[in-house]
């Protein structure tokens, strides 16, 4: 890709044990263009998140930037100062976590956690900043915005408050949002509506999208391009409509497979949900070669011996697999 | 507000009545020994004829019931009851007492809680410091004094042998005189506040609207001013509050080291010299202080913390 | 507050208090009581009275060496007997629900509205000065804290269904009580007995520096500090060296206590502020 938005390369992040350190994320490369919408996909503790708060410079020990590049728009950020990353955090990278009722203070109205925006970024005074949180809120579809901004965050649903998380990341327009599992504490019902306003505010205001998610048909149905990590490392990363047609990784093909899918039980009767022998290995326990192997119905001698290298495939792809395709 | 904190300190009403019948009962035991005791000391010998007619003057033969009951009613509009030892009525006596022990305890607590809350602040901000680990080090070394040995110490090295300050009594209860008493008084609190403070604090920067917070590009100093203050204040409220109780407890015995004339000193010799009636009032009187003091620690919690208003 | 070292150093230091108060016969120098010789009186420290002496010409530092023992004695028995009354009370409370629960609760309530010392002391004002007394003052007067802990951790348990799938198996509830509920909270209990202690030989030492508790001539640190007081002038080691003793007892209690709680309560049910 010519002149990415954001240029991840080779990340490793590390985490200090007790005794040793491990490597949580490894060789971890991906490239968003601006405006596009990139989806990380994988189990818990595959490292999507730490990836996430990698890019935001906030992590913290015991976990450690070890090694690669965070390149923003031509910066190299991997290695900036803390007071350089505060400039770019909130202004032109923003976040969004998965826990919206502990994610924001429960002693501060809303109104007033989303004019903080206003006032660190753009120097507006506080009155002023309150109008324009309300305007914010509005634009989430929040009803009643003029009422909300004095309310506690204990006083909204959940829905409510991850439209609050949003309007909070979006109100500076940055050119990326990272999304850490912004749905997954939320019901059903709801989290269509909070994804299609992320998809549409995004859009509008040509911010670019990091979505970070363990659900593949969520991610596929948003994003332009979808990465699929494993214990630590990217498998597989294609165009959505290709991870999901012709899936290369047998872990993608698992993860797939798992998903239940309307109106298969009509047309093949009953079936068994299929799951992905075995769980995810722990970081102090990396299987050696490749790391999926225990889990893999297709694994060989050489898979439990030689880690894969990435397979580059068409339009910016990759896999990791001694017998992709 | 005013109606709420009407309504919550007519709550230690019933409390306040408990304690009433405890301490009362509690005593039932003793009238009687008070004269028994004159008797036994051998400096008056008395007559059993006069010891008898004491007692039914003082009210002592009547049934327990009748004098509770008594005792109540009395309480409810003031009358303490009257002193064995001076006749005097024990609301005078404990009247004149109270502003001496309420200075002593404020001002101790005003020490504690100006030094022991920035300093856990402090320490949590900068966790595994020297500055953490000297304060952490002195913070547990003040839970372990004993407080009137502390005002022994203070007593010998400031007021008998640099005499800076005077060593005993209210004087004109100036801030001198208050000095050495309040800070004895204030240590133990302190450290324990720089302790809670810091645990507080700490629990609150790990928390997750402080990652939000940061996300948004805030300076530290700005997270800890909007974010981390007020939720750890919350912890610390409550703590203050309990603190008064065991406060009151050391009060007393600092009183009497210091010949402090409050309600504490005046506990003390009461005790010894059996008159129950002031016993009693003081020690009454040092519970509906307690209450009201969590009672208006209640209030400040809710000030706070919006969560609990609207149960 | 490094877990490690407080246990260690506190460890270390409340089991020194300890081995003094077992073998205090062995080390200390003279006769703590009947050790009077008015011709030492009121001597500063030296080769001979390692600590000096008190107006009666007692030798210090064998006083406090037998004052470990009134001291510790004071402060384990009376701690147990808090623990016990506190922990028995909340288990049954949090287990049994409903009326017993509503009256031990506002017998707590009411315990802890009045200030521990302050009914200690009129306790002690009823039955008198000495040993047994003290105990019973300190021993009953403490246990509202754990009570309220015990409680607590009950009800979690409860939420947590263990208690619910005990029953189903057909267990008792004194079993339940024994075998389920009691090891799981046996880790904060321990904490706050630990740190308890250190509170209740401060409360002995309150009480009897004001002639409530062990009285003269027995060599309890308060009453020693009792009888120091007046002196204070002219033989200020007599206030120093009780006071240290007592201050180093329970320093180590209390950062025995505090590297207890690293691992016996993670989740700090205990940390009240502290």
């Amino acid at each position: 890709m010519s002149d990415p938005l954001l240029k991840v390369e080779a990340l490793r992040i590390a985490l200090a044990g007790n005794r040793t350190t491990y490597n949580a994320v490894e060789e971890v490369s991906f490239e968003i263009g601006r405006g596009e919408a990139f989806g990380l996909v994988g189990e818990s503790g595959c490292g999507k998140s730490i990836t996430a708060l990698a890019v935001m410079g906030l992590l913290r020990p015991p976990l450690s930037l070890a090694g690669g590049r965070i390149v923003l728009d031509g910066e190299e950020i991997h290695d900036a100062s803390a007071a350089e990353m505060r400039r770019l955090r909130g202004k032109r990278i923003a976040m969004i976590f998965q826990e919206p009722m502990t994610a924001l203070n429960p002693l501060s109205p809303v109104g007033r956690q989303i004019a903080e925006m206003f006032v660190l970024h753009e120097g507006m005074g506080w009155s002023e900043a309150m109008d324009r949180a309300e305007e914010a809120l509005r634009q989430v579809r929040v009803p009643s915005p003029e009422r909300r901004i004095r309310d506690y965050p204990h006083q909204l649903s959940g829905g409510m408050r991850q439209r609050v998380m949003i309007a909070i990341a979006l109100a500076c327009s940055p050119e990326l949002l990272v999304a850490d599992e912004p749905t997954t504490a939320l019901d059903v019902t709801v989290q269509a509506e909070i994804i299609d306003l992320m998809a549409e505010l995004c859009a509008a205001k040509g911010t670019a999208v990091l979505m970070i998610s363990h659900d593949l048909g969520l991610v596929a149905n948003m994003c332009r391009r979808v990465a699929v990590m494993y214990a630590g490392r990217i498998v597989e990363a294609q165009p959505a409509e290709a991870i999901f047609k012709t899936p290369r990784h047998p872990y993608t093909r698992g993860l797939i497979n798992s998903l239940p899918r309307l109106g298969e039980r009509s047309r093949r009767g009953r079936q068994k949900l299929q799951e992905i022998a075995g769980t995810v290995p722990a970081i102090a326990g990396y299987p050696a070669g490749c790391r999926f192997n225990p889990r893999c119905p297709e694994a060989t001698d050489v898979c439990r011996v030689v880690p894969p290298e990435a397979t580059p495939l068409p339009a910016d792809g990759l896999v990791r697999c001694h017998h992709h395709g | 507000m005013l109606v709420v904190l009407v309504r919550r300190l007519a709550n230690i009403v019933p409390t306040l009545a408990a304690v009433i019948a405890v301490i009362f009962l509690l005593f039932s035991v003793l009238p009687g020994s008070f004269i028994s005791a004159m008797n036994e000391d051998g400096r008056t010998s008395i007559d059993p004829a006069v010891m008898e007619r004491m007692r039914k003057e003082m009210g002592l033969d009547d049934p327990l019931l009748e004098r509770f009951a008594k005792y109540v009613a009395h309480t409810a509009t003031g009358d303490l009851g009257t002193s064995f030892r001076t006749k005097e009525p024990v609301t005078k006596l404990v009247g004149t007492r109270l502003w001496p022990s309420l200075k002593l305890v404020f001002a101790a607590m005003a020490f504690a809680i100006a030094i022991g809350v920035p300093l856990g602040f402090i320490a949590a901000l900068r966790p595994g410091s020297v500055v953490d680990t000297i304060s952490m080090v002195g913070a547990i070394s003040g839970l372990s004094l004993s407080q009137f040995w502390l005002g022994l110490m203070l007593m010998y090295l400031f007021a008998l042998k640099l005499q800076w300050l005077p060593s005993f009594g209210y004087g004109d209860g100036g801030l001198r005189y208050l000095t050495l008493p309040a800070l004895a008084l204030g240590v133990g609190p302190m450290a324990l506040l720089a302790r809670t403070t810091r645990a507080a604090v700490l629990e609150v920067l790990n928390a997750d609207f402080v990652r939000t917070a940061r996300s948004k590009g805030m300076s530290e100093r700005r997270v800890v001013e909007w974010h981390v203050l007020r939720n750890a204040l919350v912890l610390v409220v409550t703590t203050i509050g309990l603190q008064f109780g065991s406060l009151m407890g050391a009060a007393v015995v600092v009183e009497k080291l210091f010949s402090w004339p409050g309600v504490g000193s005046l506990l003390v010799d009461s005790v010894f010299q059996r008159d129950i009636p002031t016993v009693q009032g003081c020690i009454l009187l040092i519970v509906m202080f307690f209450l009201v003091i969590n009672t208006l620690v209640d209030m400040a919690y809710v000030a706070i913390d919006p969560r609990i208003r609207y149960r | 507050m490094r877990g490690g070292l407080s246990l260690w150093v506190g460890g270390g230091l409340v089991a020194l208090a300890l081995l003094v108060a077992i073998f205090a016969p062995l080390i200390a120098l003279t006769d703590p009581v009947m050790g009077a010789n008015l011709m030492n009186a009121e001597m500063p420290p030296s080769l001979e009275f390692p600590f000096g002496t008190d107006a009666q010409g007692r030798d210090i530092y064998s006083r406090i060496v037998y004052g470990a023992r009134i001291s510790l004695t004071v402060g384990l028995v009376s701690q147990l007997c808090n623990s016990l009354i506190g922990v028995t009370l909340g288990l049954t409370a949090g287990y049994w629900g409903g009326l017993w629960d509503d009256l031990v609760s506002g017998l707590t309530n009411l315990m802890l509205a009045i200030p521990s010392l302050i009914f200690a002391l009129a306790i002690m004002a009823i039955l008198g000065p000495g040993l047994v007394s003290l105990l019973l003052a300190l021993g009953l007067t403490s246990w509202s804290y754990s009570c309220r802990i015990a409680r607590a951790q009950v009800l979690s348990l409860k939420s947590q269904g263990y208690i619910q799938a005990a029953r189903i198996l057909g267990y008792g509830d004194l079993r339940i009580m024994f075998t389920q509920v009691l090891p799981n909270i046996l880790g904060p209990l321990i904490v706050i007995a630990t740190l308890g202690m250190g509170g209740a030989i401060l409360a002995e030492a309150a009480l009897s520096f004001l002639g409530l508790g062990i009285r003269p001539p027995f060599p309890s640190w308060g009453s020693m500090l009792s009888e120091a007081r007046d002196q204070i002038t002219t033989a200020p080691w007599l206030s120093v060296f009780p006071g240290l003793a007592i201050f180093f007892t329970v320093l180590g209690l209390n950062l025995l206590g505090d590297g207890l709680r690293d691992i016996l309560d993670p989740q700090s049910t205990t940390r009240r502020g502290a």
